[in-house]
């Protein structure tokens, strides 16, 4: 049994201690706005926030995030507008959609630690989260887009 | 939200010429669609409310849209999901007609109801296939709705305009959903009738060509709230990971022992798949609670196959066995073939002959392969995101011995496609896997599992030739091509057929006809069956024409330069739209026209011809998108930089221009090129594995390398303006990318590099050739 915040929520999950954190969170909590693509790390489809940070939940045993502040797609804003989904949803950012959250995920961290990013910056950070319908070009500018709104006071 | 499903009604056999079937197919949707009838529609707008509704609840005009009483339209989606946001595209189509209030359309994806007809998302077809249809559909609602509001209003008809929802009459109007509650809305309309309905020009269209609305399916994808197939769920399912066997076909399981499995707690058990399709042969299921434990467990248990030749395939026998189909003149299917090429060639002043090769590339859809599969009031569902149920349903009748209308398909968003979900062979697995247990089954496959199962883009082996006769006259081009064939795998009735009956695979050819006058012409189609015997050749976005044109585009610029001319300035003087070139109406209207306006357009604003820096060049390359039926004319001039020391070739900037006929919404057209050149960038450069033993080498992200950020270089894509009918969207822009690339390394170096992915160690070795 491992206790942990998610969310904003309390929960205890049953999955053994080395079962990775995206299956405890999609399967036996039923969030499935986090996704899998490779299962080792590689794509940042599953990227969450531990603690924060952007982490990849496929490879994250749920026992390593006893006690920690986890954040999903799903709790990224309490009414889904985080200025990040807010430029997504303004440039139509998404194809398939399926990596999105991923890389929603990824950009808020980002913007946590360069609050003006430069290209090589986007590039460097996201270089780690793939998009197969190669929507990079609209991701770049969404991230530029909702850094301008970010500035604006608008979100932490 | 089952109940419909009507009594089976499969249409086939298919005819022959995919273009004469699809046509077929579109009549018969018109016909079908004016009588009333049509659960599943009514279904979808009354998920609380389980009755159909009557007449006065719901105006149903044909099987593609209802409008209520609420003045909500829902408007049915036979199309897969997969990042071109057909659903609005379609929807937009019947709205604009139908003078809606696009804030009250909404989109329901249907599953595999025979009523549909033909269920295939690919080629780009969609919005050309269903643009009449849903237009005219859209018009006769507004038609209808005019005359019973007239009615209902005590005016006439003609008084009366339609707009936004609502008829109206001078300062008095009537909502949609009033008149759905209040008119007689029961019509019927003869597919003769329908025909007549005249649809809009193009000043009075509201919704097409214009970024007047975002996509319907874009805020579930920021919110996590869509629904993949990978999130399908139901109340007491159990998980399976597949074992995959060691070859496609030939390995039958000798043994299987699970007792380090079994160690697992979860675990269920494993068990061989009889599978009387044939479709996936060797597969042993592996159950458990959860998926994780199911993943673990796959690895414990321990399967014993006897495999046969294909074990030993490799990359090279796939290459060497095409390079030998190509040398033989014998065999293989003429789709071009122009009395004389042989003599052309035989009393030919000058030759030239090149010889073009592609890797095996694999899809790497995101969302790796998975469905769930129960049996439920006695019909077996499948739930998965998939782009061709009519295909898989026949497959999937024989592998469940059931006939097909005690099988549906529901459909879910596609975490990518690409091609890889026109084969629904994981749904056969997924399915046998719930049929032996007895029980729901949700199989998901590991990343290495969806790769090793792939139905890759074969490899490839071209041979072009060209010949020049008296007066250094262009007498003649040959072009051979050789590839696993994906439609004699999945679809053979969907083969094309020569003018000597040979069969061939469309899609594993179109490209090499290209709309270049070249005098006499032959193009040869040559099924490389080691290749499908081995796996199961797959459609890759734009299938053929994404490595046919390597070949034309890069031959194109080759014999410029061998003539010592600009290689714009020498398609140019080719692209007369003379002979069989010239275009037929309405799909291919101005012929090679239209090829010739996007390479001069795309030239001039490339810069085509300035000064360039040492080590970039300039390349260029243009077709007619996937297939000569319904041409998407695009042109891609590409910047690439060089580095001699170390062959690495870096994409700064890529200018694309293409006539793709009306654009039904400009901001998702652009997205759709974006990421097709972008899709063509990684294929040039990055995506290429290879067999060894009869498998894919690189199985997941470690070895297997896709485009990232960092590499996506500046794009620039215009589209010119036109309105003539709309055709494809989603895969013609990949087709130029890498004869493009490779055109500019020419340029920028000197250096012909002749095989797909372009890797910097051939850049290095071609560098060294030429010096």
């Amino acid at each position: 049994m491992t206790t942990f915040d998610l969310n904003g929520r309390t929960v205890s999950a049953r999955s053994p201690d080395d079962t990775p954190l995206l299956w405890v969170i999609r399967d036996e909590l039923r969030l499935t706005g986090t996704k899998f693509g490779c299962g080792i790390g590689f794509c940042g489809a599953c990227t969450v926030h531990v603690e924060g940070r952007a982490t990849r939940s496929c490879i994250t045993p749920v026992g390593a995030v006893a006690g920690a502040r986890i954040t999903t797609i799903e709790g990224l804003d309490p009414q889904g507008k985080h200025p990040l989904q807010i430029a997504w949803l303004e440039l139509q950012v998404p194809q398939c959609g399926y990596c999105q959250s991923g890389q929603i995920m990824q950009a808020a961290t980002l913007l946590k630690d360069f609050p003006n990013p430069t290209d090589q910056d986007i590039n460097a950070v996201m270089a780690g989260s793939v998009c197969r319908c190669m929507t990079y070009v609209r991701i770049r500018k969404a991230i530029k887009l909702a850094a301008v709104k970010m500035q604006g006071g608008a979100h932490e | 939200m089952n109940s419909g499903l009507s009594p089976h009604g499969f249409r086939a056999p298919y005819d022959t010429s995919r273009r004469g079937f699809l046509i077929t197919m579109i009549g018969a949707g018109v016909m079908l669609g004016y009588a009333r009838s049509g659960l599943a529609a009514v279904e979808s707008l009354t998920k609380e409310t389980k009755a159909p509704l009557s007449p006065n609840e719901l105006f149903e005009p044909t099987i593609w849209y209802g409008i209520d009483t609420n003045g909500v339209v829902t408007v049915n989606i036979i199309r897969a999901e997969m990042g071109q946001h057909v659903g609005t595209a379609l929807a937009r189509i019947v709205a604009d007609e139908l003078e809606a209030d696009w804030s009250k359309v909404k989109t329901l994806i249907v599953d595999s109801d025979p009523k549909w007809g033909l269920m295939i998302t690919g080629g780009s077809w969609s919005v050309w296939q269903s643009f009449s249809v849903l237009s005219r559909s859209g018009a006769a609602g507004r038609i209808a709705l005019i005359e019973e509001g007239a009615k209902l209003l005590g005016v006439s008809p003609k008084a009366c305009t339609a707009r936004n929802g609502a008829v109206h009459a001078g300062e008095r109007s009537i909502l949609y959903g009033d008149i759905v509650a209040r008119g007689d809305l029961r019509r019927g309309y003869t597919n003769e009738e329908l025909e007549k309905i005249p649809i809009k020009t193009r000043a009075d269209r509201r919704f097409i060509g214009r970024d007047t609305a975002q996509a319907l399916d874009i805020p579930s994808k920021v919110n996590g709230s869509g629904r993949y197939g990978l999130d399908a769920a139901i109340d007491g399912m159990i998980y399976a990971r597949p074992k995959i066997p060691p070859t496609r076909y030939d390995s039958k399981v000798i043994a299987i022992d699970d007792s380090a499995a079994r160690r697992i707690p979860g675990y269920i058990k494993s068990l061989a798949l009889d599978d009387p399709s044939g479709t996936n042969p060797g597969w042993v299921m592996v159950y458990a609670d959860t998926f994780t434990a199911a993943n673990k467990a796959t690895d414990f248990v321990k399967v014993k196959w006897e495999s046969g030749p294909s074990a030993k395939v490799s990359e090279r026998n796939l290459q060497q066995r095409a390079a030998e189909l190509i040398a033989d003149p014998k065999g293989g299917a003429l789709l071009v073939d122009d009395p004389g090429v042989d003599a052309a060639f035989a009393s030919a002043k000058r030759k030239i002959e090149r010889t073009y090769t592609t890797a095996t590339a694999m899809h790497f859809a995101l969302e790796p392969i998975n469905a769930l599969a129960f049996e439920k009031n006695g019909v077996f569902e499948i739930h998965t995101g998939n782009q061709w149920q009519s295909a898989i349903l026949p497959i999937l009748a024989k592998a469940l011995g059931r006939s097909q209308d005690k099988i549906v398909m529901r459909s879910y968003l596609l975490g990518g496609a690409f091609g890889r979900r026109l084969d629904g062979d994981y749904a056969v697995g997924a399915a046998l896997a719930a049929k032996a247990v007895g029980r729901p089954v949700k199989m998901v496959c590991t990343r290495a599992d969806d790769m090793r199962f792939d139905c890759p883009r074969s490899a490839t082996t071209q041979v072009v030739r060209l010949a020049w006769g008296d007066n250094n006259r262009i007498a003649a081009m040959d072009h051979h091509a050789a590839a696993g064939w994906p439609t004699a795998t999945v679809a053979p009735y969907f083969q094309g057929k020569d003018a000597k009956g040979n069969l061939y695979d469309p899609f594993a050819i179109q490209g090499a006809d290209h709309w270049y006058t070249v005098g006499l012409q032959r193009v040869r189609a040559l099924n490389n069956e080691l290749a499908d015997r081995t796996f199961r050749p797959g459609y890759l976005r734009s299938v053929s024409a994404g490595w046919t044109n390597w070949a034309v585009e890069s031959f194109m610029d080759e014999v410029a330069h061998e003539e010592g001319i600009d290689s714009v300035k020498f398609r140019l003087s080719l692209l007369d739209a003379t002979g069989r070139n010239a275009g037929s109406t309405p799909n291919s209207i101005g012929g090679a026209h239209r090829q010739a306006a996007v390479l001069s357009r795309c030239a001039q604003k490339a810069g085509w011809g300035s000064a360039m820096q040492k080590d970039v060049g300039l390349g260029i390359a243009s077709t007619f998108g996937q297939e000569r039926g319904m041409p998407t004319w695009v042109a891609c001039a590409a910047r690439v930089r060089v580095n001699r020391t170390n062959g690495y070739v870096t994409v700064e900037k890529m200018n694309i221009v293409i006539d793709c006929g009306t654009v039904i919404h400009p901001d998702s057209a652009e997205a759709q090129v974006e990421g097709a050149a972008l899709w063509g960038l990684s294929l040039a450069l990055h995506e290429g594995t290879e067999f060894v033993n009869g498998q894919p080498k690189d199985t997941n992200l470690d070895s297997y390398r896709v485009l990232r950020m960092g590499d996506a270089p500046e794009i620039d894509v215009e589209f010119l303006p036109s309105t003539e009918t709309p055709v494809g969207l989603g895969e013609p822009a990949m087709t130029p990318i890498a004869p493009a690339i490779g055109n500019a390394i020419f340029a920028a170096t000197g250096a012909r590099v002749r095989h797909l992915p372009i890797r910097s160690q051939a850049v290095l070795q071609a560098l060294a050739r030429e010096s």
